[in-house]
């Protein structure tokens, strides 16, 4: 945690997402608004952020792409020089009509058949994984597993040095988790991750490899190549957004099954369960909570949102709507019916979701196969990041 | 029974592909349509319900119950 605000006073007024007690279990908070008569939250932080709840008041402002614009979808003190409708990080930045050409630039290769190509590497990284700690009788879920695998995929996806994991950690720890951070210090980030990306881009123009860099600095979009804004920020895209999401998810499913022994003991003894477990892990602990501007005064059902206010869009929160769910706050590994939006509602639909699913179920596969039995060590050492990705960051399990 | 997919409503979350790919393709950019027509065998009724009960956006509809 980074702490740069005072302590939230009251969550239905002056809530932070940034702040610790959020990190550490934002369930109640969401619960509570989305019970109250006012159900869309207000706070003055961050320059105005309005805080809908319900699965009905989230999927509706994530398909109105008329009064809200994701020019910039982190939400922080300042306001993005980006303009619409490209963005700072197209596509996911991008307003109709230009984000729909820059999204289908990128689809093909995450499409469920592209990504099938990547599990042998997965799967083999995630062993090497294991193997550096076995004999251990304690593992961190998170530390010494979940967050190299994205890392580790992502980079060889966009044909980036697979060493340089760390340095990419910290530039998601610095844009996505210190979000209350004072704005030079953001910039300080931003340049520190423009340089070193336009190093990379200039190395990919100078000797071309098979690989997302070189595509996109190739890459057409109405006949025209691309700007360097575009380029470089779509890296930048894949490489924040691809990493610390499925770190969390991953983590998140290791830490449910560390605390459930039932849970655990069915997926051992039923795998083929998996992939609908995985679905539920992706409801009730869904990592990303976006987010959108409005573009004009604006009244959302009695709000009176104003221009360049933020409004979060907590998917996890969404999922745990009991209006929408049945047990909305239990996690059952077998929910048949689950229309869960951890990969985001409507035309920003996570780009990279298959991917996310094909590295979730490689790394739940792998451990499993590996530990049938473990639990957290220390369940007041667990630790959760902040911001809009919540996942374990420090996860001890013990293993034997 | 026969299912369809709304191309106006999939935004590609591919569930329906996952769940029933004897009864929906997805295409490189992520769109899913249904095969045969949409027409589901009895014996692949479950599996249809089943995707239909997962797709986030509601994209998939039974147009023929028969």
């Amino acid at each position: 945690m980074t702490g740069h605000h005072p302590p939230v006073a009251d969550w239905a007024t002056d809530f932070d997402h940034a702040d610790p007690v959020w990190a550490a279990d934002p369930f109640p908070i969401w619960d509570e608004i989305r019970a109250s008569e006012c159900p869309v939250a207000h706070s003055t932080r961050y320059g105005g952020v309005w805080l809908p709840t319900s699965h009905e008041d989230v999927s509706a402002i994530a398909y109105d792409t008329d009064n809200f614009t994701s020019r910039s979808v982190v939400v922080t003190e300042g306001r993005p020089i980006a303009e619409a409708p490209q963005g700072i990080a197209p596509p996911i930045s991008s307003d109709p009509p230009f984000h729909h050409g820059a999204r289908r630039l990128l689809l093909p290769a995450f499409s469920p058949k592209a990504v099938d190509l990547l599990e042998p590497f997965t799967r083999a990284f995630c062993h090497e994984l294991l193997d550096s700690v076995a004999g251990k009788p304690v593992v961190d879920g998170a530390v010494d597993y979940a967050q190299h695998i994205p890392v580790q995929v992502i980079a060889k996806m966009l044909g980036l040095p697979l060493e340089d994991g760390d340095l990419f950690r910290r530039f998601v720890h610095n844009i996505l988790e210190s979000v209350d951070a004072p704005l030079e210090q953001r910039f300080e980030y931003f340049i520190e991750l423009d340089t070193y990306l336009t190093a990379r881009v200039e190395e990919h123009l100078d000797t071309p490899k098979d690989d997302l860099i070189t595509f996109l600095v190739n890459a057409e979009m109405d006949g025209e190549p691309l700007n360097p804004e575009h380029i470089g920020g779509t890296i930048v895209l894949l490489l924040v957004a691809g990493i610390d999401t499925t770190w969390s998810a991953i983590g998140a499913s290791l830490f449910h099954l560390a605390s459930n022994e039932a849970d655990r003991q069915r997926l051992v003894a039923e795998p083929e369960l998996l992939p609908m477990a995985i679905e539920e892990f992706l409801r009730a602990y869904a990592p990303v909570t976006m987010a959108r501007l409005v573009k004009d005064d604006f009244e959302f059902n009695g709000c009176p949102m104003k221009k360049n206010e933020w409004v979060l869009l907590p998917f996890p929160s969404a999922n745990r709507d009991p209006a929408f769910f049945e047990q909305a706050d239990e996690v059952v590994i077998d929910r048949e019916i689950n229309r869960h939006s951890a990969f985001g509602l409507g035309i920003h639909r996570c780009v990279g979701s298959n991917l996310a699913r094909m590295e979730m179920r490689v790394a739940l596969e792998v451990w499993l196969e590996r530990y049938s039995e473990f639990t957290l060590d220390d369940p007041s050492a667990v630790t959760w990041s902040g911001g809009q990705v919540r996942g374990p960051r420090r996860l001890p399990l013990r293993v034997s | 029974m026969r299912v369809r997919v709304d191309s106006e409503k999939c935004q590609g979350h591919n569930r329906c592909y996952s769940l029933a790919p004897e009864l929906f393709d997805v295409d490189d950019y992520g769109d899913a349509h249904e095969l045969n027509d949409g027409i589901v065998p009895p014996e692949l009724e479950a599996k249809a319900r089943l995707a239909i009960a997962n797709c986030p956006e509601f994209a998939i509809s039974i147009v023929d119950d028969a």
